[in-house]
Order: C-alpha cells, then structure tokens, then sequence
C-alpha cells in the first residue's frame, strides 16, 4: 500500500451515470488485475473504494458508478487537478490458473476489475469468454472496449432482453452448454451466488463492503468464510468461490 | 534547543506522547509496512476479550462529517492468540511499550484477561476498555456506572502489577464521578475518550445504515467533545491521562496535553490518513518550537 497524488488525465462520462477516470503518476504499487484503490474526495471523511478497471507502469483507469455524494464528487472532476489515493489494495484475482477455457462474469459496475484481467488473461493465451450482465440496453457500456482487447466470445446480457441475451448470466450459461475450466465474476451478490450455484467448475469472485480503512486496520469490513474471519479489503476482495459462506 | 517530546506515564517512558487508538491500528503489523511504527511513543493493541469473537455483522462502518460511526464489535482471536501470536509478532517489529487493551462481559472476564496480559513482559500498561458501545450488556454497561466501574478497576488492580489505565466511555452525564471511582479504586491512570454512540439511516433505503443500528461515532467531529471531557476530568483527579478523539494534528495533541492529557492517542484519522502519527510526530518539535515550547511536560494541564 502505498498513498499517492495521481494526476487526473481525463474523466468521462460514458453513459448516464456511468464515468471512466484515468489517472497517471506513479502506480508502482497495483501488481495484479482486481486491485482496489481507495480514493479521498474532498470534504467526506472516509475514502471511496474502486476497482482498477486497467493499468500500466504509469497509468491507471477506474469505472465508476455515481451512487452518492463521493461518486458525484468525482465526477465534477477535471483534467490535471490531483487525486489523493491509496493505491496497490487488495489480493486481486490468480492470474495463473492452470485452465484454459475460462469465463468472466460482471454485472453492472462490476464489470470494472474483469476487463485488466481479461487482457492479462489473452496474453496468456486463455480462451475466454466474457458474459456483461445489465439491466437494460440503455445501462449497456464498455462492450466495445472488451471486445478491441481481441475477444471474440463478448457476450451481452440483458434481464429485460432489451439487447443480447435475455435474462441473468446463469441463463446464458445454460443456454450455451459450455464445459468452462475456470471463472471470475465480480457483480451484485444475488447474482454471484446464483452463479457459484450454476456453475460446476472452480472460480473467484470479488466482494464489496462498506470500508473504513481499506488496508485492513480496524476489521470494518471483516466476513465469516470457510476460512475463518477474512477481511474483504486485505484477504480479499477476490476470494474462492469455495470459501465464500452465502 | 531541541524540543523535549518525551513525557512519562506512571514510570513508563515515551519518546513522545503520540500513540495509535486501540481498534485503529490492528496489531501493528500492516502498518509496518507503510512507515517505521518505531518512531511511535507506543502502540494501543486491538481490544482483546477472554474468547475469540467474530464481531457484528456487516455493514459496520458509516459516516459522518469529520468522522466515522463503527459497530466492529471488538472483533478479536481471544486473549490467549493474543499472547500465543499477536504479541510475539509485534514484539519482532516494535522495541517500544506497548499497551494491552482489554475487554469484558463480566468483572471475571476483566480479571481472567489481564491476568493473563500480566505475565507479557512486552506489554507495560494495561488499558481496561470499559467503554466499547458496539457490544451487547458489554463493557459499556460498566463505563456508566461509578460503582461498576470501580469494581472492574478493583478486580483488575488485583491480578497484575502493571499500571493499570482506565478507558473512559463519554456516553454519559458526569464523567467526573465515573473518572474519581475509578481513581478511588486504585487506577493508575484513565483513556478517555471512547467513541460517542450515533447513528445513521439511508433516506433511500429507509433502514439503518449499520446492521447493528447504531454504532461509536469517533474522528475530527469528536475533539472539542473530547478537550473538554479531558480537561473536567484533569481538574478532579490526580492520576495521569491519555488523551483521545479526534486527534489528526501537533496542535491537537499540544491543546489535548494543555487541557490535561499526559499522553495522547490516535484513532480514526489512521483510517483516513494512514501516515497520520508519523506526520504528528515529525510536526511536533516544528509546533513546539513556534509556540516556545521547550518540553511537553510543561504544558500538561496548564489551563486551570
Ligand atoms: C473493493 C471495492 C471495489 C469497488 N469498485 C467499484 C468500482 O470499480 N466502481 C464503482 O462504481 N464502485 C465500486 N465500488 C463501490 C463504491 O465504493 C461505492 O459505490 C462508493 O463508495 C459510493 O460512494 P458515494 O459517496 O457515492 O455513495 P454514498 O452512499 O454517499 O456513500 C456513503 C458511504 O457508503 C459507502 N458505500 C456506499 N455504497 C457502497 C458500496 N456499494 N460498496 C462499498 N461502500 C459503499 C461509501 O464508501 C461511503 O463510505 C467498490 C467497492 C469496493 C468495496
Ligand atoms: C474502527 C474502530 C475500532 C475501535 N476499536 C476499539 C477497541 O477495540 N477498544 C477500544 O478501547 N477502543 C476502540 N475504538 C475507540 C478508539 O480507540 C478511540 O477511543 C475512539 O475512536 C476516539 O478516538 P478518535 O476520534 O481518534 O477515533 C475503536 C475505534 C474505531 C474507529
Ligand atoms: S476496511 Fe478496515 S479492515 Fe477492511
């Protein structure tokens, strides 16, 4: 954990409520896609959580969704003014599983930590297939983005059938019959278990909770898993699907 | 000159007065790794209680301005991890005091955990949290009432000869009365304060926003609330006292020492700022030198 002064290089709105922050400086500490920063916006006590949505050696990218009084904050945000932020938190997901044709599930916002992954993933030769779950076409973003990594298997899913797929994530899955070896989702909990419950093979999910700290000090974001008590800022967010107790 | 930090706590000696709240901190081990916890006068460990407890369910964290409202629940592995792990691990890291903070459902549980405490050479001053909000007919039950609160500092005094610091619970009508039973009972010092008991509710959700409802409200929101608590209880007793909440900056540790703190604490400004202590203790001699301080013994409880 490392705090920083990253320099805003732009922020954008991609859709109604939905932005794309790119900050640069040094980002040394964020080694592993599904990392969180913890980011301080002005006048609120506590910092605001986010995925890293993308990084390199000096760049980092967050998709963010405006809920509050944080994230509108944010969003009032410009080119060159400096963001103060704890960077490289969290485990992140395994990069290196032994499986090969794998699936990754976001919903919403949680869309966020799989796409750096997806790219890690690609260059490490994995046939991936990616399900991006909303609730209607007009909350649809970052299809485009995935599928310039290079995919070809982009899924979109819709609950009201609006565009792509109809339904949830599981109904995609069943309607493909597809054998994965391995998955990542990162979405609302409703949806996640529905998929640990559908899908036979192993996978990581990534969890959220309200955070005082983010770097694992004052046990605000503890939960019971198989493995006894983990926090979700420092064991996790990225925990087995087999440890998490639903 | 150089400014003199060190103060001294019941015969324990500080380098400096500044030390992180218990709960604000962990065991010390995370925050090893963003600075040298060394420079610190010493380290208020997590509160421990006689049996591991998992703590309450989420969420546990809300906010306020200038502050954060926690139901953590003294989420802790139990005395004996404490000792068995957590305090060999810090040991390897910090060469300085450290304080215990202890926890209780009953007199007995106090007396069984320090007990075991005692025998830590490591640790060099107990703090007996009779003030956590965020438990069921727990600590806070013996932190508003003078007898009960005598009777825990009197059980305690019993099984260890460590001094023995009282930590104070601010939801209440007369600290004083609380602050002199204590005294009375043979405390060797108090803490106050512990966090005020608040709560928050989602307008859109129309629920609580914590899960247990309310919560110990704590931070920069809290430090008026705090000086003056400090400041009644200084003008009563005559047993030193750790100054606590709210605390983010020198100057608020040199106001809490005038109003009569002796050492002073950091709680929720960690979470904030991670590298708040270390930027007190380095701002220190800075402040002091401007507002011709030559030691911080001398301000202690000046204003009268
Ligand atoms: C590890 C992690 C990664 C996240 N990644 C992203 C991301 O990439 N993009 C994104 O848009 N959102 C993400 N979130 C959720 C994001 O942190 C919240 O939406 C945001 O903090 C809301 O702040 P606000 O001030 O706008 O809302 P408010 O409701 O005004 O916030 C009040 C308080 O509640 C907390 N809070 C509110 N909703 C959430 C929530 N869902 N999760 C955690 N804390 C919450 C806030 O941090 C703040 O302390 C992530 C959360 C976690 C824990
Ligand atoms: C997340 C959190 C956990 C805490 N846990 C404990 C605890 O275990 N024992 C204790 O005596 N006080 C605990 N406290 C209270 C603090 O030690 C301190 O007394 C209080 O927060 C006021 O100081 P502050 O305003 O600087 O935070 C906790 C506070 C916070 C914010
Ligand atoms: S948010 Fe503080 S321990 Fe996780």
């Amino acid at each position: 954990m490392q705090r920083v002064e990253l320099k805003i290089k732009y922020n954008r709105q991609l859709i109604p409520n939905i932005y794309e922050m790119c900050l640069e400086g040094d980002v040394s500490d964020i080694r592993q896609p599904g990392q969180f920063v913890n980011v301080a916006v002005d006048n609120l006590y506590l910092r605001r959580p986010l995925s890293v949505c993308d990084y390199n050696e000096h760049e980092l990218t967050l998709l963010y969704k405006v809920v509050g009084r944080g994230t509108t904050r944010l969003s009032l945000m410009h080119e060159g003014q400096e963001v103060d932020i704890l960077s490289g938190l969290g485990n992140g997901f395994t990069t290196d599983v032994p499986y090969s044709n794998i699936l990754l599930a976001g919903g919403g916002i949680g869309i966020a930590p799989l796409y750096k992954l997806a790219k890690e993933l690609k260059s490490r030769g994995k046939k991936l297939s990616v399900a991006l779950c909303f609730n209607t076409e007009s909350e649809i973003f970052y299809d485009t983005a995935f599928k310039e990594i290079g995919l070809n298997d982009v899924y979109i899913v819709t609950v009201d059938g609006s565009r792509g797929h109809k339904g949830f994530v599981t109904d995609l899955i069943r309607q493909q019959q597809q054998m994965f070896g391995y998955f990542y989702a990162c979405g609302p909990m409703p949806m996640l278990k529905a998929l640990c419950q559908e899908v036979n093979c192993p996978g990581e999910v990534s969890l959220e909770a309200r955070m005082g700290c983010g770097f694992g000090i004052c046990m605000g974001c503890s939960i019971e898993t198989t493995k006894g008590s983990q926090r979700i800022c420092k064991e996790g967010p990225v925990f087995k699907k087999e440890d998490v107790v639903w | 000159m150089v400014a003199k930090t060190s103060v001294n706590l019941s015969g324990v000696y500080l380098d400096n007065p500044v030390i992180p709240a218990s709960g604000t901190f962990g065991f010390g081990k995370e925050m090893a790794e963003v600075y040298d916890i060394n420079i610190l006068g010493s380290i208020s460990i997590k509160g421990t209680t006689r049996q591991a407890r998992y703590g309450n369910p989420l969420p546990r964290i809300a906010e306020g301005s200038c502050g954060v409202l926690n139901s953590v629940g003294l989420q802790n592995p139990g005395v004996d991890a404490v000792v068995s792990t957590e305090l060999p691990e810090l040991r390897k890291i910090f060469r300085k005091p450290i304080i215990a903070n202890i926890s209780g459902f009953s007199i007995d549980d106090y007396a069984y955990s320090c007990e075991k405490i005692d025998k830590e050479k490591q640790v060099e001053i107990i703090e007996v949290n009779i003030s956590c909000p965020n438990v069921h007919n727990g600590g806070m039950a013996f932190g508003t009432s003078p007898d009960m609160a005598a009777k825990v500092t009197a059980a305690v005094k019993k099984v260890t000869t460590k001094p023995v610091y009282v930590k104070l619970s601010p939801n209440v009508t007369d600290i004083v009365s609380i602050a002199r039973a204590c005294e009375d009972a043979g405390a060797d010092g108090l803490t106050l304060i512990n966090t005020i008991l608040g709560m928050r509710i989602d307008i859109q959700r129309r629920k609580p926003v914590l899960a247990q409802k309310m919560g110990g409200y704590s931070g920069p929101a809290i430090f008026p609330i705090a000086v003056r608590m400090v400041y009644q209880v200084a003008q009563a007793c005559h047993i030193p006292i750790m100054g606590c909440g709210g605390v983010a900056t020198a100057e608020d540790v040199i106001e809490m020492m005038m109003a009569g703190a002796t050492a002073v604490q950091v709680g929720a400004e960690n979470l904030h700022n991670p590298y708040v202590c270390k930027e007190i203790i380095e701002q220190l001699p800075v402040v002091m030198n401007r507002l011709h301080i030559d030691s911080l013994e001398d301000i202690i409880g000046i204003i009268k």
